[in-house]
């Protein structure tokens, strides 16, 4: 077997560089940023790959990194996500399995941190989690209409 | 073995073309063989079988086990979990091989054993390669491809690279490229008395610094990431590559295991100056040291296969797949072997294949060579069809005793369709497949780890366009056929079998 450095094509982001450019983690620093690349993969799904699942348990929390999908209820389409949106992680803090099906709408580039590590994850960088929250809001808020 | 005189498949227009024979690409030729497909060409840049083992590990022994004894006689399909070295044969004398060449020195084979097992396996199994023929370019052409090879061109409508990952990757650290990677580490009574830095915590980091610790004044494995000794207990690495982590927790004798990002590397006259800042600790690091190493890791040689549209993944190191494992960006394209670790499944709390070694994607291989059949050229397709009766006692024994679900836990299912017409063993499948599916109602069952890490049995039933997951009780001894199994599977597929039974077995 040759085992030549034959030249190759360098991606055009790496991996850090790319989570680098999500609000998410605006305010991890580098040696942070290279913990979260090491510690959890990239995952890249085809155009109508499903990537999580109503009903199926055990599923982790996604940031898309690059690409679109869409977020699917019993068969309907209701909201399209795209870079920098993350889901997944409704499920995670209410124990129960997903709600609906998302599925990618173009090749998608996802960061996923499993289940059973998020809690551990957002412990340790605050930061993250607070932006989160800051997101969490604004869909709350978005999803609300109150009686005046 | 061909001789040179006498090679197989001169360049020209094929089905199917296959690079590779490391053990992903003689499994994967041997079950393409037994397909139908009628023009399939078997490509290797190597003069003799065996892939990555006709030189690694470079410490000459594997980590992955093979029980020359077990609960079940070698040869048989449940003894498959006892070997997780051996190809898989369709016939007695291709079966259970690594164990013939094991001295029994160890309970996992040395390196020469291992390769010995794959020569035998093409051997016997009459897997014909056309050895010294090196893939160089790709391109598409109308619904198919051509490889350009040392030999000349080859068309076909279906590539399949079983091309491994070993292709060395320096991580782009600053400086690094001056330090000799993992493959051209030397002989460890090189580093007699030196003190040694090794970039990286995974296998072959481990690897060197256990080789190293007779030798070495001081070894250091730093990246930005923790051991997690959690996972260690799940992992290979336990089997061997400890001594050094377990050296650094008890206090050490000279070796140490730390969290830092490396943020350059200076070469000087007697030495190398690392720079490093903490990841799960604040600060920064500088080290003098004699000798660096990098093993971070390895990427598969993909040549042109991105700039054709290939997507990758993990960090531009793997062609992303899908539960098939065919690229997701370029239909037609489909990988074998090593490389298939980058179609993780389902993920299920945090679990991934096991297609990064020879017990998963000897699997994955023959499942693939059935998927590009009747997908691609509309053969096979038959099914067993399966009595009411028969349904409960061949889905418990598949729980029990399937390697292929207890190999691939959480990727590969057993699935049975359940239809007007009767009831179909549809065989092994990938699970992430068998749930995407809105076909009719069918059931899968899987061996799965759950949230707290215990091995259990789950049972997974399409019904009305709706999925069920069930989760059935663990066993201390994983029996999964008890009563208590029976009772519960039985309760599960009540609702999906027919009263009465609608077809006898073929």
């Amino acid at each position: 077997m040759q085992l030549g450095l034959a030249a190759v094509d360098a991606p055009t982001a790496s991996y850090v560089d790319a989570l680098a450019r999500l609000s998410l983690f605006a305010d991890l620093p580098h040696p942070q940023l290279e913990g979260l690349a090491h510690s959890f993969d990239e995952e890249v799904f085809a155009e109508g790959q499903r990537v999580m699942r109503q009903d199926v348990t055990g599923g982790g929390f996604y940031v898309i990194l690059d690409g679109e999908a869409k977020v699917v209820i019993d068969g309907t389409e209701r909201a399209r996500l795209t870079r920098g949106d993350f889901f997944g992680e409704i499920s995670i803090l209410t124990d129960e399995a997903p709600a609906a099906d998302v599925i990618a709408t173009s090749v998608l580039r996802c960061l996923i941190i499993p289940d059973n590590e998020l809690k551990a994850f957002l412990l340790k960088q605050p930061s993250v989690m607070y932006r989160m929250l800051q997101v969490e809001a604004r869909r709350l808020r978005a999803a609300n209409v109150w009686n005046r | 073995m061909e001789s040179l005189d006498e090679r197989p498949f001169p360049p020209g227009d094929y089905d199917v073309v296959l690079v590779g024979s490391g053990p992903g690409g003689l499994q994967t030729a041997y079950s393409l063989a037994r397909t139908g497909i009628p023009r399939c060409a078997v490509i290797s840049r190597d003069p003799a079988p065996g892939g990555m083992f006709r030189r690694f590990p470079v410490y000459q022994r594997l980590i992955s086990w093979t029980k020359p004894d077990a609960p079940f006689e070698r040869g048989t399909r449940e003894y498959e979990w006892y070997d997780h070295n051996s190809l898989v044969g369709d016939e007695r004398e291709h079966q259970a091989l690594a164990p013939e060449f094991m001295d029994r020195t160890f309970d996992v084979p040395a390196r020469p054993e291992m390769e010995a097992a794959l020569v035998e396996f093409a051997t016997r199994g009459d897997v014909r390669v056309r050895y010294g023929c090196e893939w160089l370019s790709t391109r598409r052409e109308g619904e198919g491809f051509v490889l350009g090879t040392s030999d000349g061109e080859y068309r076909c409508r279906v590539c399949v690279f079983a091309i491994g990952v070993t292709e060395p990757w320096v991580a782009p650290i600053p400086g690094l490229e001056a330090a000799p990677h993992y493959v051209a580490a030397n002989a460890p009574e090189t580093y007699e008395g030196k003190s040694v830095f090794i970039v990286g915590k995974r296998n072959s980091g481990f690897e060197l610094a256990q080789g190293l610790l007779p030798w070495a004044r001081r070894i250091v494995l730093g990246s930005p990431r923790p051991v997690d000794t959690a996972m260690l207990a799940f992992s290979p690495l336990s089997i061997r590559y400890l001594s050094p982590y377990t050296e650094h927790v008890r206090g050490g004798t000279g070796s140490y295991v730390v969290d830092a990002a490396i943020e350059r590397v200076e070469r000087h006259a007697n030495g190398y100056r690392i720079h490093a800042s903490g990841t799960t600790w604040e600060g920064q690091l500088e080290l003098e040291v004699d000798e660096v190493i990098a093993a971070t890791g390895f990427r598969a040689p993909t040549l042109d296969l991105p700039t054709m549209g290939v997507a990758m993944v993990n960090d531009g190191r793997m062609p992303a797949q899908t539960p098939y494992w065919e690229s997701v960006s370029v239909p037609g394209i489909y990988f074998a072997g090593n490389t298939t670790q980058a179609s993780p499944g389902l993920r299920k709390h945090g679990a991934t294949s096991s297609s990064g070694s020879v017990n998963g994607y000897r699997y994955n291989a023959r499942v693939l060579a059935r998927h590009i059949a009747e997908k691609h050229f509309g053969l096979g397709g038959e099914r067993s069809l399966l009595n009411r009766d028969e349904v409960l006692p061949h889905l418990l024994g598949e729980l029990a005793h399937a390697p292929e679900l207890w190999t691939q836990k959480g990727y590969l299912a057993r699935v049975v369709d359940i239809d007007g017409d009767g009831i179909r063993d549809e065989g092994i499948v990938p699970l992430a497949d068998f749930v995407d599916r809105d076909d009719g109602d069918a059931c899968a069952v899987a061996v799965e780890y759950d949230a707290d890490g215990t091995v259990i049995p789950v049972v997974y039933l399409r019904r009305g366009g709706h999925l069920e997951e069930h989760h059935l009780p663990p066993h201390p001894l994983h029996r999964f056929g008890t009563d208590e199994h029976r009772q519960q599977l039985t309760a599960c597929l009540a609702p999906i079998l027919p009263r009465k039974a609608k077809a006898s077995r073929l």
